[in-house]
């Protein structure tokens, strides 16, 4: 009987764990999931927090009860990883040995890894959104925020869904008009990219997007210093940002067992996994998918989800002893929110940046437009992520690979002027 | 792409200026790339920093990110913004001959 660890009961080591079940029966595979802990976040709603618009309890569930029947579920924070032994080591003492890993364990925040971002004003006037606790406080503080300069700020790439900051850009627009206090609040983002995203067409599109609502875009800030007791940003190359209100995405890290286990992930404790066949570069038995895994693509759920199938594929095909051949092309796809229950689209993978026409054909949602279609497309994906995605099942229309049909390749080359939907 | 000769080889650039063949790439090299860059001379902590950047893209195949340079190279990241002004590890990636990193997607 096959052993599998999965370390990680997030969307990664849900979804692998749950397509694993279904591909072996009980005797033919024992399949453990390893958490710290039972809480399962619907990360993508984490964004709407802050304006009220969604709720904590609304967004947790129990890890456990997403596994499918027949997969251990495992409380336990992970110690190490003996790759020589394959053998994972946990908190309490408990070993774990394995014929196949599957490392999904996701990425961490580093605030404290940035100067002063968790000193004087932490959680008083500098937030995160990108924990639940963040999120909540924030929601609070932006209740009565009505005046002053409000910085939206990306430490460091890489960051899980680097669309988020621009969204939530987009939204504080919406809140503050909505509340009739937008003429005094100044909103600003301060990215350390040379524009307002990395793919050249859609950064030009949400670029000139910030510039339609007044946004002020600072780029290539790499934040060195965060002073919340004097409301500055401060970069490594001197310049200064001052606010009176920072909402910081920190630094993210792989989880810390990682770095305790010698040979699996890098500096910053990733694991540097072959970008087409997700295999780890550690081991030939060990795996990795979503956060956790070191490859060229968004950190994003949609990509987590692509990857799973393929995965899983691999992880056959090694038990089997055959090569594991199974391709994973890079697929990535956003909804990216972009207020006044307008959002926009955008699909892409290693080779193809996003571009513009139709998802996942011709006849498909609208791609690079604001269309409040593809806002009811972003809530409805929440069902999906509960009842589909999670389970393992595919989500009708929507595969691993990036869909070709109805892209608008002639896109490509030139930068899109606007054709825009006025808010 | 470009076609330059930088310290007496003839190479080929990429449109940011970066070198497209790494193995092309000499000591030499690194001198006048980072003398077109405003950095002269190249000084014993410049070097420490290029070195690095060398020995990374050969165990990796990409160059490290600023954050991966100030943990594992041994010189501070505010002493990296000092000695390759803007971008660190993109500049310094230039002068090595190596690919920008891909670091940011």
């Amino acid at each position: 009987m096959h052993r599998i660890v999965v370390l990680g009961g997030g969307t990664g080591g849900t979804l692998a764990a749950n397509r694993l079940r279904r591909a072996y029966s009980g005797s033919e595979a024992a399949i453990s999931v390893v958490d710290q802990d039972d809480r399962h976040v619907y990360q993508p709603g984490l964004l709407f927090v802050p304006f009220g618009l969604a709720h904590l309890e609304d967004l947790v569930r129990p890890r456990g009860r997403q596994l499918h029947q027949g997969i251990e579920y495992l409380v336990d924070p992970i110690d190490r990883v003996q790759l020589a032994d394959r053998a994972v080591h946990l908190a309490s003492g408990r070993e774990l040995p394995y014929d196949v890993l599957v490392v999904a364990t996701g990425a961490t925040l580093a605030p404290e890894e940035t100067e002063g971002l968790t000193g004087e004003g932490w959680m008083e006037r500098v937030f995160t959104f990108y924990d639940l606790e963040g999120a909540e406080a924030l929601a609070k503080r932006l209740e009565w925020f009505d005046a002053g300069r409000l910085v939206v700020n990306v430490v460091e790439m890489p960051i899980k869904c680097p669309v988020a900051p621009l969204e939530f850009c987009f939204l504080a627009d919406w809140f503050f008009r909505e509340r009739g206090v937008r003429d005094r609040v100044s909103l600003t983002f301060v990215t350390p990219l040379d524009g307002a995203f990395t793919k050249p067409v859609a950064s030009s599109r949400l670029g000139g997007m910030l510039a339609e609502r007044g946004i002020e875009l600072v780029t290539e800030f790499n934040t060195g210093e965060v002073d919340g007791a004097g409301g500055r940003l401060v970069s490594y190359d001197e310049r200064e940002v001052t606010f009176d209100l920072a909402v910081v995405v920190p630094a993210h890290n792989g989880a810390a067992y990682v770095t305790r286990s010698p040979g699996l992930g890098d500096e910053l404790g990733f694991v540097p996994t072959d970008e087409h066949t997700l295999r780890s570069k550690a081991a030939p038995e060990v795996f990795a998918l979503g956060d956790a895994a070191a490859v060229p693509t968004s950190k994003a759920g949609s990509v987590t989800h692509f990857e799973g199938e393929i995965l899983v594929e691999n992880v056959r095909r090694f038990l089997a002893g055959l090569t594991p051949d199974a391709f994973y092309d890079g697929h990535a796809n956003c909804f990216i929110e972009t207020g006044f229950s307008k959002a926009m689209l955008i699909d892409f993978n290693y080779d193809t940046e996003p571009l513009p026409g139709r998802f996942p054909s011709s006849v498909g949602l609208p791609l690079m437009k604001e269309t409040h279609l593809n806002h009811l497309g972003k809530l409805l994906f929440q069902w999906f992520y509960w009842h589909t995605l999670l389970p393992g099942r595919d989500i009708p229309g929507v595969h691993s690979a990036m869909p070709e049909r109805g892209k608008d390749r002639r896109a490509e080359t030139k930068v899109e002027t606007s054709e825009e939907v006025a808010p | 792409m470009t076609t330059d000769t930088i310290a007496g080889t003839t190479v080929e650039l990429n449109e940011e200026g970066f070198l497209v063949d790494p193995s092309q790439w000499t000591e030499e090299m690194a001198v006048e790339l980072a003398r077109r860059e405003g950095i002269d001379p190249l000084t014993e902590r410049h070097w420490q920093v290029i070195r690095f950047m060398r020995q990374q893209y050969e165990a990796t195949g990409s160059g490290p990110t600023v954050r991966v340079l100030g943990k594992t190279s041994g010189v501070p990241v505010k002493e990296l913004y000092q000695l390759f002004p803007k971008g660190p590890a993109k500049l310094a990636a230039k002068i090595a001959g190596i690919p920008k990193p891909r670091g940011c997607i």
